[in-house]
């Protein structure tokens, strides 16, 4: 079976815990790299590992600052991942709304069988 | 951590990486929701939602049988699902494959999960879909918030961005 690229987009790159703690962290504000790594208690290449995945999908960017790189949340590409689970909803949605009328008439129709098949 | 549900609120939470769980609470017993979810002729007036019409259900309900369902959708083409039903707990659970025919590499295993309370009953699906990543880290056990609270923080943050 062929292998789908593993973070070629948004949804894929926010598939890892570590890096939407990352993405947390860079929703209070740009941070350097050295901030990024002592809060996440993790070592600095994992970091830049992650860090360089979400810039690949564009959700982070990057600028020099004196000798530390810094790093900021772009959260543009969240839109797509948030329609898609929107649409998943509502498709959903308008399958239980369905659901419930077919619900009520099963209910109404044993109500009328009370003393009918068991 | 627990999910208030009332009819009318489909909740859609991604729980890990490969997984999909929606969430809804009905106003019938488990076995009503049972029968409505089972049954080829009452398949037909919900599965397609909003979407298009059912043409076709086929349900052969025991491990190792197989459904298929088709829709007409609003675009006018032919959508059709099938799978195999992989157990059965009567009134309690599924767990079945679904594979999009359109997408045959890309089938997921789907878990339905009733539990009744008081005569209403909360409904859940799990969808689990084979993994795509290369994973470069270790899923942390008890991951505690799903994305969609990270999403909706972040959005918050998108919506400041302008």
């Amino acid at each position: 079976m062929a292998r789908a690229a593993t973070t070629a987009d948004a949804f894929n790159a926010v598939a890892e815990p570590r890096r939407r703690q990352i993405l947390d962290l860079l929703a209070g504000g740009e941070k350097p790299v050295n901030e990024l790594v002592a809060v996440l208690a993790l070592a600095q290449p994992l970091v830049s590992k992650h860090l360089r995945v979400l810039r690949e999908v564009g959700l982070v960017e990057v600028r020099d600052s004196g000798r530390q790189r810094v790093y900021r949340l772009n959260a543009r590409p969240l839109k797509d991942i948030d329609d898609w689970v929107s649409g998943y909803r509502r498709w959903w949605s308008g399958r239980f709304d369905r659901m419930d009328v077919v619900l009520a008439e099963l209910k109404e129709s044993e109500d009328g069988d009370e003393h009918g098949d068991q | 951590m627990s999910t208030v549900t009332s009819s009318g609120t489909a909740v859609v939470t991604l729980p890990a990486d490969n997984q999909i769980l929606i969430t809804r609470e009905f106003d019938a017993p488990a076995r009503l929701v049972w029968k409505a979810w089972t049954t080829p002729e009452l398949i037909k007036r919900w599965w397609a939602g909003e979407r298009g019409e059912v043409t076709s259900v086929e349900v052969d309900l025991r491990v190792g049988g197989r459904w298929r369902n088709v829709m007409i959708a609003d675009g006018g083409f032919e959508v059709a699902f099938h799978g195999e039903y992989r157990e059965i707990v009567e009134h309690e659970r599924i767990v079945s494959t679904e594979v999009y025919e359109g997408l045959p590499d890309a089938s997921s295993l789907n878990t339905l999960t009733l539990v009744e309370r008081d005569g209403r009953t909360t409904l859940t699906v799990l969808a689990e879909y084979p993994s795509k990543e290369l994973r470069d880290g270790h899923l942390e056990s008890g991951m505690e918030g799903g994305m969609q609270e990270s999403l909706d923080r972040l959005e918050q943050v998108a919506a400041s961005l302008g």
